[in-house]
């Protein structure tokens, strides 16, 4: 396929990757030193996968023990502890590694770059980030401490003060939680820091900035609000590992100290954080959209000046978590509105998306499926948004199972998806081999399925009046059948990763060969070998478009002629 | 077919992008300004919700000359800089040095000033807000400090054993940006316990 698809090989590197040699010791030693940004890169979302596997495990628990009423499946502390450790390792340690990961691999390739750049701040970051999550588990052994109480954190991964005081929070579980938070924040600052400076000095020749890929655009503008969002959480866990180490009062009351500025510190890092998990979905939706519908993505400016404004607005809307606290009309005004702006360049992105599509000769392959999947979830996702921001229904539905159906349906049905579809789109690139269609269409349906009689029927009980974070309930509330249901879902989604995990495995040994562009796609991880080599590019690439691989392959229509 | 039938991009022959060191330490500036600015918001919040003295008019004195000596140097670091590009290595370090002996007279000024008012005044992390807010937002800026201090140290061990050349001005530029942000953040700090909360 290459040689057709490619006419200029002389401007593509397609050196075969070098003999992997050396016994597994020495191999598994270049990968603990390693600063290469494809390794760590890879690490990452190896990372990230186990953790998926890990919380996943934990929200089968949680829903084990919510199919019946008055279940005992788990007691009280333990369904604390796990649906706990479940919210903070989908945000912390599945969540942002694999945002990283994509980021670590993909940017320095898309823009032409050898590495990123700062390599050695780039294992730094990896390596600190691996700290946090041994930190937050290994407090299942140490959470106990001398005090004897307490094993895993049991104070929701928002954790309000005073709760999260050491009055109420005896033993070291709280500890091991804000510990975790801190070194896992100062890996994702590095990270930040490292990808805003790739983006902005690594790029080739010719690629300016109206000409880089949508992905490291919307990774550029992830960076920045990462900068400005985690930052407030590490100052938020020194200021709690002050009050429980060092006997301060920041969130106690009755030193005159404010819970409430708790509420406020973690919303103003909480809020952001969900678009800096959902704009990496969105990056790979621009890349994967255009290559499978055969068109150039539609209203490329208008999709840098949306996610731009995203990244802005999404800084002034926290305190629509906090409605229920009590703060004055004007406040609630601000923030309704705030919020409900989000919508308009959100909607212009799903316009966008559509309009690509549009007329398009679209092929649904696997992450294609999962991409069109997104774009319809997201939209739902984003309606309930909406109608969350309104304040008098959020003082209705505040902390009720529809507020949980809403985020699982950004976090899964828009991140999740897009995800597994940037997974089918580049394991090629980032292993050589294709992962398995036949096994990838069962995946897709099955998680497409098990996600909609999950998330959708989860909405019902939420209006029913089904608070969350409770771990069991009275038979004839009229929730008993709708949990069922949930469940069930639930269990889907479980048998769907463990296909796509197999998938993974089976096709890394007996995939079909990728070659260096089995989507005959156009930016310019595609134009080097499957997997690339360590210095990536043989020689640096020079780019006159957005699409750089169209230009090779139809020299007699490139787009630099249309665009500018 | 060659590369050749591509439209060549304009002016590709002087493509010149930004220092990536400038850019990654201005991002970490703008990281750690966000975890000065929660401190800082705190530390306005609870002005004069302490319960308890001692309160801060009653203990707190204004730290003219630690403020001077801190502020200065971001003066003689940019008089060092200056030198380093032309290559004049002796003042270079005659200026480095002056300006971390006067980070240093800033750090034992603040230790001063927490002995006083630990052994003397009583106040620590935990007798009421205004011990809590204050240790941790001095405290931050202070290890900042000895951050600082310390990377500046290793320059002048480079410098003073004549590893350190005119090419690294680059690398010196990008951590007297740090300095000048610790200095800078100073002046918050200071303007926000010392006048402000006082």
């Amino acid at each position: 396929m290459a040689d057709s698809t490619l006419p200029i090989g002389s401007a593509i590197d397609l050196t075969p990757p070098g003999e992997v040699y050396g016994t597994w010791r020495e191999q598994l030693h270049s990968w603990v030193v390693t600063v290469d940004h494809k390794k760590l890169g890879i690490m990452y979302i190896a990372y990230a996968v186990f953790f998926l596997a890990v919380g996943g495990a934990e929200a089968i628990l949680l829903r084990i023990q919510l199919a019946v009423p008055h279940n005992n499946f788990l007691s009280p502390e333990v369904f604390n502890r796990i649906f706990t450790m479940h919210g903070t390792t989908m945000v912390f340690l599945m969540g942002m590694p694999l945002i990283i990961g994509f980021a670590n691999y993909l940017v320095p390739l898309m823009i032409g770059a050898r590495d990123m750049a700062f390599p050695r701040l780039n294992a730094f970051s990896f390596w600190m980030t691996a700290l946090g999550g041994l930190l937050m588990y290994y407090s299942f052994i140490g959470g106990v401490g001398l005090q004897g109480a307490g094993s895993a954190p049991d104070i929701t991964w928002w954790a309000y003060a005073p709760l999260s005081e050491r009055a109420f929070s005896r033993g070291h579980s709280t500890d091991y939680w804000a510990l975790s938070l801190i070194a896992s924040g100062f890996g994702t600052i590095g990270a930040a820091v490292n990808i805003i400076a790739t983006t902005i000095c690594m790029r080739c020749k010719g690629m300016t900035l109206m000409r880089m890929p949508l992905l490291a655009w919307l990774y550029l503008v992830v960076s920045g609000m990462i900068l400005v969002t985690i930052s407030p959480l590490t100052a938020a866990q020194i200021m709690l590992t002050v009050d429980r180490y060092l006997g301060g009062h920041f969130f106690d009351s009755q030193a005159g100290g404010m819970p409430v500025m708790w509420a406020h510190f973690f919303w103003i890092f909480g809020h952001p954080e969900v678009y800096v998990l959902v704009l990496p979905a969105f990056a790979i939706a621009n890349e994967v959209i255009p290559v499978f519908s055969r068109k150039a993505i539609f209203g490329y400016p208008a999709m840098v000046a949306a996610s731009v404004g995203i990244g802005f607005i999404s800084l002034s809307v926290w305190a629509h978590h906090m409605f229920t606290v009590g703060m004055t009309s004007a406040q609630n005004a601000f923030f309704v509105l705030s919020t409900e702006l989000v919508g308009v360049p959100t909607g212009i992105k799903i316009f966008n998306w559509i309009a690509t599509m549009w007329g398009g000769k679209i092929r649904f392959a696997t992450a294609m499926l999962f991409c069109v999947a997104f774009v319809i979830q997201f939209l739902f996702a984003g309606l309930t948004g909406i109608m969350l921001s309104i304040a008098p229904w959020n003082w209705q539905l505040h902390n009720s199972y529809f507020v949980i159906a809403h985020f699982h349906y950004v976090l899964v049905g828009a991140i999740v998806f897009c995800f597994f579809g940037g997974f089918y789109y580049w394991f090629p690139k980032m292993t050589g081999k294709l992962l398995d269609e036949r096994l990838g269409k069962w995946h897709f349906w099955l998680f497409l399925i098990g996600f909609h009689v999950c998330f959708d029927t989860m909405h019902i009980p939420g209006l029913l009046g089904m608070p969350r974070s409770i771990y069991t309930y009275e038979p004839g509330r009229g929730w008993d059948s709708w949990n069922m249901i949930v469940s069930i879902g639930g269990f889907i989604q479980g048998i769907a990763v463990i296909i796509f995990v197999y998938n993974m495995v089976y096709s890394l040994f007996k995939g079909q060969d990728a070659g260096p562009d089995p989507w005959d796609a156009w930016t310019l991880e595609w134009a080097t070998s499957s997997p690339p080599p360590e210095y990536n590019f043989a020689s640096e690439p020079v780019v006159a478009s957005r699409r750089p691989l169209w230009d090779l392959k139809h020299p007699e229509d490139p787009d630099s002629r249309y665009e500018e | 077919m060659s590369a050749t039938t591509i439209p060549l991009a304009h002016g590709r022959e002087d493509w010149k992008l930004p220092y990536h060191g400038t850019v990654g330490m201005v991002s970490l500036i703008v990281a750690e300004s966000a975890i000065f600015a929660i401190f800082v918001i705190a530390y306005l919040y609870y002005i004069g919700k302490s319960l308890n003295p001692p309160y801060p008019r009653q203990v707190l004195e204004l730290p003219i000359f630690n403020t001077v000596c801190l502020l200065s140097s971001s003066f003689t670091i940019w008089l060092a800089e200056r030198a380093l590009k032309k290559g004049a290595m002796a003042v270079f370090n005659l200026w480095l040095a002056l300006t971390i002996i006067l980070g240093g007279i800033f750090l034992v000024g603040t230790g001063i000033e927490w002995q006083k008012l630990i052994y003397h005044d009583g106040l620590t992390v935990s007798t009421n807000l205004f011990g809590t807010t204050f240790y941790s937002l001095v405290g931050l800026h202070a290890s900042h400090v000895v951050v600082g201090l310390t990377m500046l140290l290793v320059v002048l061990i480079f410098g003073i054993t004549g590893k350190l050349k005119t090419e690294h001005a680059r690398q010196v530029e990008t951590l007297s940006l740090y300095w000048h942000f610790v200095d800078g953040v100073w002046v918050v700090v200071f303007t926000v316990v010392y006048i402000v909360g006082r």
